[in-house]
């Protein structure tokens, strides 16, 4: 608790410091805006898609310092004198979208040494300056699980990421009220995780291999509850345990790559048996287990691809599961898997689960806020109300259209999209130099004069 | 139905078989072809401009009738298609659909043999799985022509072949059993190792020498005696090609790749139709110089590799530029197993493309290359009764396509 408080008010300090440095016109002339979020805007005029309510056609959304300040209809949300504005009528603004299972970054945890490796972080594997961010926001993303693949029964810790540009990892951190970064727990049955020993060969090998884990993991926290205060009698420190008892605690969220109705229902198995949240991934076969995954209450996050098959696993994909599920009252979310899919093209996905039967409303809530519930952020993004921060996308014209286009992402408060400037256009329609990251004299080298760091370090 | 299909499979051999490429019998007609009236609110002919409440007519197969409502007679009794937006059956100018299968494990994946660097012998005629998932998967999106066979990712892969997307077996889904000669550029051909090739000059060095070779080969046969060599099924089909009769199909992605495909041709003077060719927009004046078309990579093929480079607007600036392109779903190794080509061309036309040159580069441009344009690609009297049906704008992601006809025969009908 008292860690809690201290860091508190160093996040405090430096967010002051960050404050004092400069509003978000200042930048220098030529220069990207890195992290200038200062001071207010307003959009006018626009169609409002807020997630959270009823659409508010001719709106404002008042944004200041990196959080909506207002929205709401423009005849009765005033604007307060002074406020510089953009006229946005003819748009469409939506919440940033938020992407619950993406590999953009290319940040590996484990290795090919064991199946089960939880201690391995995301966090020390990503690359911030990955080309792969610029792409997401061109793609209107301004939320990622970032995680390592599917080829371990437990592939370790994954990161939820402010989409932003960034020099460092840690710039991109959402982060817990004690300030460690946060992440959920990457795990996946199924095919991918089973390979030559010592990972399982077998499904039943693989559940074995996993409860035996869990059972590791209480033992350990058995031994820490008797030890007490007494830190003589204490086990000594185990990264693989600490992570599971994050995972026991709930705070840690298990992240579960699934697809064959069978597995699926191994894993809400598993959840019965140890009482860990867990979202579940793709589930290709959701369709078929749908009664059971909505009465068991968990969450799904879903894929949406273009062609059944690939792989073996997969090759009942069935496209109408997210109706299925949203149907009997469960709560689903859609991600890229990118590369599996395109992020640039994540609102495409949303279209296709239309294509299959979901509504509108439930298909841009899965892109956004069901996506940040899966993540535990969903007091802080995922929809456009009074407090959250001011992520959002501002679209040419309907959500779910193939004409419709990201014309600008927002990302706590930040542009950090803007289809008109070249080096963003190029990351959004690709052409020479688009497989480069972005060019760090530009990006990073102001970087730290204009906020890009203690901003980053304000994420709590 | 099942009598039909075993005349069909008599039919398919004994007529097709002896053709030259994509010709029936003058007069013949398909023993499976149906009649059939289809009716949209509005016709996209690919020949002209769209037709509001347009009806085509199909007797025996073949367009007989194509206009607004009012001026085509349906005759009494037949079955008539309904539907907001009807186009000609889409034509994927390349895919590996049908040699490559969905379940992606090695006993269904023949679009590859690795273990020789060129193997132009190998015939797609042999490796088609008509009852393939996947073909039945594009079938739904309204696609009734594929140009498949052998893949990327050696300098000579195989032959391709072109097929409608009907049928139980391949002697009655073809159409072109020998189509082209797929042929690969780039990083992609090395098996790594100390195994040839390893450089791109080694690949080009490979390919001018197997080139050479069929030209002695093709040459000493033709002057016969005892001297003349044995047949050489590789040879013969590299002879062909030299000879102009079978067109070399050159996936390059990057410019040096692009730029080699243009020197080897300039040498050995073969048809070429330039595939992937991400980077093209690079090489404008060179590809215009040479007057070669390019089967243009997906819109959405991954921007990775070799590929890094390549723009979702390389179709539209090719267009613009005054080449000749089609639209294609390529070859994919894992998730998702094929490209849908509806979906593909829906994002060229929104990238720079436009609805109405990317419907006609995955209909009457494709069919054109493919030395169909005769027969398929456009809603005309005398043409294929080709169609594909859809609830709204095709390219519309929301969009279904409701059905499906090739030759008057409704071969899909739902709602994908």
């Amino acid at each position: 608790m008292l860690r809690t408080v201290a860091v508190c008010s160093w996040f405090l300090a430096l967010s002051l410091a960050a404050r004092a440095q400069g509003g978000m016109f200042d930048k220098p002339a030529g220069a990207r805006s890195p992290g200038t979020h200062q001071g207010a805007l307003a959009f006018v005029g626009a169609r409002l898609l807020p997630v959270s309510g009823a659409p508010i056609d001719d709106g404002v959304l008042l944004v200041r310092d990196g959080r909506i300040a207002a929205i709401g209809p423009r005849a009765t949300t005033p604007i307060p004198a002074g406020t510089p504005t953009r006229a946005v009528a003819g748009k469409v603004i939506i919440p940033g979208l938020v992407d619950t299972h993406s590999h953009v970054g290319g940040g590996w945890g484990a290795d090919g040494s064991a199946p089960i490796q939880g201690e391995t972080r995301q966090l020390d594997a990503l690359d911030a300056r990955d080309e792969g961010f610029q792409r997401a926001q061109a793609g209107g993303i301004t939320t990622i699980n970032v995680m390592s693949g599917s080829g371990h029964l437990m592939s370790g810790q994954t990161l939820y990421v402010k989409n932003r540009d960034a020099n460092t990892v840690e710039q991109l951190c959402y982060r817990w009220p004690d300030g460690t970064p946060m992440g959920g727990m990457k795990m996946a049955n199924g095919t991918n995780s089973q390979r030559d020993p010592p990972f399982p060969g077998t499904r039943g090998k693989s559940a074995a291999l996993v409860r035996e884990h869990f059972v590791k993991a209480l033992e350990y926290q058995r031994k820490l509850d008797a030890a007490g205060a007494d830190a003589a009698k204490r086990p000594d420190r185990d990264l693989a345990m600490e992570a599971m008892l994050e995972v026991l605690s709930g705070q840690r969220i298990v992240q579960h790559h699934t697809h064959r109705h069978d597995d699926v229902l191994t894993v809400l198995r598993l959840q019965k048996e140890f009482g860990f949240r867990v979202v579940l991934h793709h589930v290709s076969e959701a369709a078929k287990v749908a009664d059971e995954i909505a009465a068991s209450g968990v969450a799904s996050s879903l894929i949406m691809i273009d062609a059944p098959g690939g792989k073996i696993e997969a090759a009942d994909y069935d496209a109408r599961g997210a109706l299925e599920l949203v149907s009997r009252g469960a709560l689903v979310a859609i991600h890229t898997d990118d590369w599996i899919t395109d992020s640039r093209l994540f609102l495409r996905a949303g279209a296709l689960a239309i294509r299959n039967g979901l509504g509108e409303d439930a298909a841009l809530a899965a892109l956004t806020l069901h996506g940040a519930r899966m993540l535990d952020l969903q007091d802080r993004v995922g929809s456009l109300e009074v407090g959250k921060d001011a992520d959002f996308v501002l679209l040419s014209g309907a959500p779910f259209s193939v004409w419709t286009q990201v014309l600008e992402t927002w990302s706590g408060g930040e542009q950090v999209f803007d289809r008109e400037k070249p080096a963003d256009r190029l990351y959004a329609v690709g052409g020479w130099g688009a497989g480069r990251p972005r060019s760090q004299a530009v990006c990073c080298m102001l970087g730290e004069e204009h906020g890009a760091t203690p901003r980053a370090q304000e994420d709590r | 139905m099942k009598s039909l299909r075993h005349l069909t499979f008599a039919a398919g051999t004994l007529a097709l078989f002896g053709l030259p490429a994509g010709a029936l019998p003058a007069g013949a007609l398909p023993p499976w072809a149906q009649d059939l009236a289809v009716r949209a609110e509005r016709l996209h002919t690919s020949a002209g401009a769209p037709i509001q409440d347009g009806v085509v007519l199909v007797r025996g197969g073949k367009i007989v009738a194509v206009g607004p409502a009012g001026t085509v007679q349906i005759p009494a009794g037949l079955r008539v298609l309904r539907a907001a937006v009807a186009t000609p059956g889409l034509v994927d100018a390349h895919t590996v659909v049908g040699l490559t299968g969905y379940l992606n494990q090695p006993t269904d994946q023949d679009q590859l043999d690795r273990s020789a660097p060129m193997q132009p012998e190998l015939r797609a005629l042999d490796a088609y799985n008509a009852r393939e998932r996947l073909v039945e998967w594009v079938r739904g999106f309204g696609v009734t022509t594929l140009h498949t066979g052998h893949g990327p990712g050696a300098l000579i892969a195989g032959q391709t072949m072109v097929v409608k997307t009907r049928g139980e077996t391949v002697e009655e889904a073809v159409l072109v059993p020998r189509a082209a000669l797929a042929c690969t550029l780039g990083p992609t051909t090395h098996p790594g190792g100390d195994k040839s090739p390893g450089t791109t000059g080694k690949e080009l060095a490979l390919l001018r020498d197997k080139l050479l070779k069929a030209k002695a080969y093709r040459d000493k046969r033709a002057a016969g005696g005892d001297k003349a060599p044995e047949r050489d099924l590789g040879l013969e089909t590299l002879a062909d090609a030299l000879d102009g009769k079978l067109p070399l199909m050159i996936t390059a992605q990057r410019h040096v790749d692009i730029a080699n495909a243009l020197r080897l041709r300039a040498e050995f003077g073969f048809t070429l139709w330039l595939d992937g060719a991400a980077e093209a927009y690079t090489m404008i004046e060179p590809l215009k110089q040479a007057a070669v078309p390019v089967i243009v990579h997906p819109a959405m093929q991954r921007p990775e590799g070799e590929a890094e480079n390549l723009s979702m607007e390389n179709a539209g600036l090719l267009r613009a530029a005054g080449l000749t392109i089609a639209l294609q779903t390529g070859f994919e190794a894992y998730v998702p197993k094929t490209r849908v080509l509806l979906y593909e061309a829906a994002v060229h036309a929104r990238y720079g493309l436009g609805a109405e040159a990317a419907l006609a580069a995955c209909t009457i441009d494709a069919a054109r290359l493919l030395g169909l344009g005769q027969r398929l690609g456009s809603l005309e009297v005398g043409k294929d009764g080709d169609l594909a049906l859809y609830d709204g704008d095709p390219f519309e992601y929301t969009t279904h396509c409701v059905a499906t006809v090739i030759d008057g025969v409704v071969v899909f009908e739902g709602r994908r």
